[in-house]
């Protein structure tokens, strides 16, 4: 995976450069969509009604996230923690470690950040900053915790962080039914933040987060490719034991992805926070962190990448609602939708197979992935 | 004589994508001989064997056993045939018991279930008692309840030995099975053989060392790039003109070098202590120089303490106790980083696993411990630009080959890994080499030019601290020569003084 | 609290040990075979939903533990191709199955486990205390006045302690979590042997999902498995891969859960997030004092050739 821009050697055809690697993501996708549909078809009451669901409910989704009124603004407000948190699964994936547990850190990120929003006060622009570092902070710890566990006491990730996301629901729950109840309202919600803190909002749901999302994920593909702290994050994802030899400490980096990582899935919480709920509810686990691991395999990890994988991520996500008002399916039908994407992304090997592909030379295949418990 | 050869290949041909592995090889064992397998690392001895073995399965040919074509799809055909295998890696479970190991896959079971297939109670009594009389009938002294990871290697052989044997083979094939014994350990494994061939079994023995082959075997295939090249009677056979069949050109065997001409002292290590990763002690109160212009060797049986030894001083095994002493500076308990900033150059033993990250670009391999220095780096932005064109001149400098330097690294021949970590370590100035087992795996034509690079460094005032299994490499770069055993350096020979059978004998633990 | 309080506390121990115990047999068979599993979570959910949703329409709760245990069966299988075959990153394959089962569950469970098509549940299993063995003083209560499956999981305990370290089977799935390559020298088909053991595995995952929806609440409700097949796989490796190791970490996290059942009545005063946290927290303090050694080829596919 050379961090070396195309030269002579490389470069390659349009067709190869572009059109093989987006082979696979692609039919990803659409292999998804028809085993989505054989499986409403065939869970259906009869097959007529089967039919009759998946029209409806496949155009309802199309056009709830593209082409009804404010379907795109809807998708895109979604896209935005998608990045967030596809980025909060790429970055320790660099590192050779697998983030779970960006849903937690989300939640802690938006939790901290109201917090922030409720208590200081702050002129405008300095505030909705400030709170988008608070989130940050949150999530950081929420990362920092377990990248410490692994780091020093050999604990796996991928359990740690599972866990750290059931602790963080019920503390989160918590706080919510107890000391910051907002006893004005009848819901369950914690009290709102401040107008100084909110952020602007451009059209319906639509607010600026997307352009502080945006910018992060430029930020952070510049870090991991252009910089020595991206590569020696990478070196050690690559090959702990080279990285050691290489005079990079790989535990640093564990813990320093996992910081990252967390304080990106953290913001995300944040800007969810500022620019749409105000307020924190028992709701607020959208789901975000785990959709986050499909976004960043289907970039192949790539920080770019993941903005167009967060926002297919996120019509689904946005058409999903629209599976239940048109054609009475369950959302949940996503989530079948999205294992599936996720499954043939991870598994390359399964797509080409499918559709007999030869394997592209050269194509990077992302970060590596973590194996096992040993690794 | 003239009885049908007990094992014979035919034409076999086996390709990977890219290569011929080997390329319509004719081959014929007779009953009770030893037939030694010559060839240099990537000839293709191992794809050959595992043919023969029914781990792959040949594009062409044929192979028979005792005068029938017998069709080699997995182990199983070529256990049934009487063919057992001793790998290079040895095929054993370290967690498991010895008996465990041998009994695995041909289980013997008892009790209330043994009528169920594969539910029945493990029979370990009757294994123990077969594996009793085995060890007995072929001297081979082993104890069925011990665990593998407790056992020295050449024990571990042992029981891969009577693991053939308990599954009734009457082919053995050794694959190098000397590469991890001392020369008297090799010298009873020969004895083994011998014995193994007088009640009736025959052997495949690999190998690459020249002196062992005149030694021990009755006729001698020769192999180079996946073809069979010819045959040899040792009786007829010198060492150069084997190695000139193995390489197919004329081999220099002895290295060109002047007497080494010792400045001052570069590292000073007192009473060092270094732990394996389960915490055992692995080098124990280790003390020794290493003087510019000059190589020390340390040479030993693998497992002796040199690989922690030589972590210790770079850096990536904590230091128990005792002292380093890197020219004016104290660097016991350095970081690798610091360790590579004092100019000292590092060859890791396992290049894979600590000299490059495969999936990088030979590039940025290149650059793999200094990219965040200038000129590669500026603050921490990496200047790309810099790092491809050191790439390029490295690579011609050290004849690297290699189709470009975007390249990655996984996808060179062990020869040209070696070579890249070679130019990184040596394109920068330094004050100790460390050398870690630098020729292992790699063609002749690589060794030569490692070789040769390191004789330059010293010539040029590095000091040198090489390690490796390699006895002979030893001798041949060495200035002096340090023996380790169990963890400590149990002498420190002039090169004049380090005769073959002494430093075997000190390889062994016998002090003199 | 006296001495009837403790003896429901261990009874309830028991009782809720047994979907982490059986979950993380489920987890050994899969893992000592060389395959890494955690999606345990959505075999058990699979089970625990279509035991439900078949014992209902057949009004029959066998057909239900059978269709439960078919269907984890099926995901293993699914898991093991793609692990197995496909060579897959273990832990992504199962995140996929465990994502899928979310999703699949809870579509069917909307459009037929909810009136008004649902006729309804077949109930659960029956307390079953064994004759004789339930009189004796303290025991009796605590380990023989159960529900069949929490017996199942306990003479299954003994019975993969036997199968793993005594014979045949157990010696071949362990080699080939250890050194596949070994195995493989010596005959064993190392797919067939992963294959088998993870779909072994599969149906354990879903004994412990069926004892979710049909032994202890009666119905199905969206992700009730609740993360407990996470913390079966934790108990896995906290028990070090042993039967009898993770039946004692399960009954550790069974008792975290009892006492966090028994100070919720008693107790109301303490929030009820924080002690539905303490199996989290317990789990991560497990994992952190107790450096696993898995099986050396955990994780790892096999390449032949």
């Amino acid at each position: 995976m050379a961090s070396s821009t195309p030269n002579e050697v490389e470069s390659k055809s349009f067709r190869e450069r572009i059109l093989r690697p987006l082979a696979v993501p692609l039919l990803a996708v659409f292999t998804s969509l028809v085993i989505g549909a054989l499986i409403i078809v065939f869970t259906a009451e009869n097959p007529a009604i089967g039919l009759d669901k998946l029209g409806k409910g496949y155009w309802g989704m199309f056009e709830g996230a593209f082409l009804k009124r404010n379907g795109i603004l809807n998708t895109l407000v979604v896209t935005s923690p998608l990045i967030l948190t596809g980025l909060a699964v790429a970055i320790p994936f660099h590192a050779g470690l697998f983030n779970i547990g960006a849903e937690g850190q989300f939640i802690m990120g938006a939790f901290t950040a109201v917090l922030a929003g409720i208590y200081l006060d702050l002129p405008p622009v300095i505030h909705p900053i400030v709170v988008m570092l608070a989130g940050f902070a949150g999530g950081a710890l929420w990362g920092l915790i377990p990248g410490l566990l692994r780091a020093y006491l050999g604990a796996h990730e991928v359990i740690n962080t599972i866990m750290m996301n059931f602790i963080a629901f019920a503390l989160v729950s918590f706080a919510v039914r107890g000391p910051f109840l907002d006893p004005n309202t009848s819901s369950v919600q914690t009290y709102p933040i401040q107008k100084t803190a909110e952020l602007v909002r451009i059209s319906g749901r639509f607010h600026i987060g997307i352009f502080v999302t945006l910018l992060v994920a430029s930020v952070v593909y510049y870090f991991l490719y252009k910089t020595t702290w991206g590569f020696s994050l990478r070196t050690t994802g690559h090959n702990p034991n080279a990285a050691k030899y290489a005079g990079i400490r790989p535990r640093q980096q564990f813990v320093l992805s996992l910081v990252l990582a967390g304080g990106l899935a953290g913001l995300a919480g944040s800007l969810e926070v500022q620019g749409l709920t105000h307020v924190v509810t028992t709701g607020i686990r959208a789901g975000y962190g785990f959709d986050a691991i499909g976004v960043s395999l289907l970039a192949l990890n790539n920080p770019l990448a993941i903005i167009p994988a967060a926002f297919i991520f996120g019509a689904l996500n946005i058409g999903g609602d629209f599976l239940q008002i048109r054609a009475g399916l369950s959302v949940h039908i996503v989530s079948i939708l999205q294992a599936f994407i996720l499954l043939f992304v991870a598994a390359p090997s399964i797509v080409r197979y499918l559709y007999r592909l030869k394997v592209s030379g050269g194509v990077a295949e992302g970060a590596p992935v973590t194996r096992g418990w040993g690794g | 004589m003239s009885t049908t050869p007990v094992l014979e290949a035919r034409g076999l041909t086996k390709r990977f994508p890219g290569v011929i592995a080997n390329d319509s090889v004719d081959l014929t064992l007779n009953k009770g001989e030893i037939l030694a397998m010559l060839g240099e690392n990537g000839a293709g001895k191992t794809t050959l064997m595992n043919m023969l073995y029914g781990l792959y399965h040949p594009d062409e040919g044929e192979i028979l056993v005792n005068g029938k074509a017998v069709k080699m799809d997995s182990p199983n055909d070529a256990i049934a045939a009487g063919i057992g295998m001793v790998h290079q890696h040895f095929m054993l479970i370290p967690v498991m018991t010895v008996a465990e190991n041998i009994m695995l896959g041909v289980e013997e079971t008892r009790g209330v279930l043994a009528k169920l297939p594969m539910l029945g109670r493990l029979n370990r009594r009757a294994a123990a008692v077969r594996i009793k009389e085995l060890s007995k009938q072929y001297s081979l002294d082993l104890d069925p309840d011990d665990y593998i990871k407790d056992l020295p290697v050449g024990i571990q052989q042992r029981a891969e030995i009577i693991k053939a044997l308990y599954r009734n083979a009457d082919i053995l094939i050794l694959d190098e099975p000397t590469a991890v014994l001392t020369p008297q350990e090799a010298d009873e494994l020969f004895a083994i053989m011998h014995n193994l061939t007088k009640q009736g079994v025959s052997i495949i023995f690999i190998t690459h060392k020249l002196k062992e082959v005149l030694k021990v075997a009755d006729r001698i295939a020769v192999l180079r790039n996946g073809k069979m090249v010819g045959t040899a009677l040792p009786a007829d056979a010198t060492q150069a003109s084997l190695a000139e069949m193995m390489v197919g050109r004329e081999v220099i065997l002895q290295v060109d070098k002047s007497e080494a001409t010792p400045g001052d002292v570069v590292l000073d290590v007192k009473d060092l202590v270094v732990k394996t990763n389960r915490g055992q002690i692995a080098v124990e109160n280790v003390s020794f120089e290493v003087r510019a212009g000059e190589i020390l060797g340390i040479a030993g049986v693998q497992g002796n303490g040199q690989s922690e030894l030589a972590e210790g001083l770079t850096g990536l095994r904590p230091i128990e106790s005792g002292h380093i002493q890197l020219s004016d500076r104290d660097s016991t308990h350095f970081l690798p980083r610091q360790v590579t900033e004092m100019g000292v150059a590092h060859i890791p033993e396992d290049r894979e696993k600590h000299g490059l990250i495969m999936a990088y670009s030979i590039a940025d391999n290149l650059v793999l411990n200094r990219y965040y220095q200038p000129p590669f780096a500026k603050g921490p932005v990496l200047n790309q630009e810099v790092i491809d064109q050191n790439g390029r001149e490295l690579v011609a400098e050290y004849d690297v080959r290699t189709p470009s330097i975007y390249t990655t690294a996984g996808s060179l021949s062990g020869g040209n890994k070696q070579k890249v970590i070679v130019a990184r370590e040596f394109s920068r100035p330094v004050k100790l080499l460390i050398a870690n087992q630098p020729t292992r795996g790699v063609d002749v034509g690589s060794i030569e030019f490692i070789h040769n690079q390191i004789i330059s460094q010293r010539d040029s005032g590095v000091a040198v601290l090489l390690v490796s299994a390699e006895l002979d490499e030893i001798l041949s770069l060495a200035d002096r020569v340090a023996v380790m055993f169990d963890g400590r350096i149990v002498k420190t020979l002039p090169i004049a003084e380090a005769t073959r059978e002494r430093v075997g004998l000190l390889m062994a633990g016998s002090e003199t | 609290m006296n001495f009837t309080d403790i003896t429901f506390i261990l009874q309830l121990t028991v009782a809720t040990a047994t979907p982490i115990a059986l979950g993380s047999y489920a987890g050994l068979f899969s893992e000592r075979s060389g395959v890494v599993n955690i999606a345990i979570e959505g075999m058990m959910l699979m089970a625990a939903m279509m035991g439900a949703f078949v014992s209902g329409y057949t009004q029959s709760l066998f057909w239900g533990v059978v269709a439960g245990m078919l269907s984890a069966a099926m995901m293993a299988a699914i898991h093991a191709v793609v692990s197995i075959r496909f060579k897959t990153d273990q832990i992504i394959s199962g995140m996929v199955i465990n994502l899928l089962a979310a999703g699949f569950t809870g579509h069917i469970y909307q459009i037929y486990l909810v009136p008004p098509r649902w006729p309804g549940s077949a109930g659960t299993f029956p307390e079953l205390p064994i004759p004789f063995l339930k009189d004796i003083p303290f025991l009796g209560k605590i380990l023989f006045q159960h529900q069949p499956i929490v017996y199942t999981m306990i003479i299954l305990t003994f019975v993969i302690h036997y199968v793993l370290f005594y014979t045949p089977w157990g010696l071949r799935m362990r080699a080939v979590g250890e050194h596949p390559e070994a195995a493989d020298t010596l005959g064993i088909n190392v797919y067939f042997t992963r294959y088998a053991n993870v779909i072994i595995g599969g149906m354990l995952a879903g004994l412990a999902g069926i004892w979710l929806s049909l032994e202890w609440v009666g119905t199905f409700n969206i992700n009730m498995t609740g993360g407990r097949g996470y913390i079966a796989l934790a108990a896995l490796i906290f028990g070090r891969w042993t039967p009898f190791g993770a039946f004692g970490a399960a009954l550790l996290f069974g008792l975290a859960n009892a006492v966090q059942v028994y100070t919720q009545t008693l107790v109301p005063e303490i929030p009820a997030e924080f002690l539905q946290m303490m199996p989290y927290v317990l789990t991560i303090i497990v994992a952190a004092v107790r450096r696993p050694i898995p099986p050396a080829a955990v994780g790892q596919p096999y390449e032949k050739e």
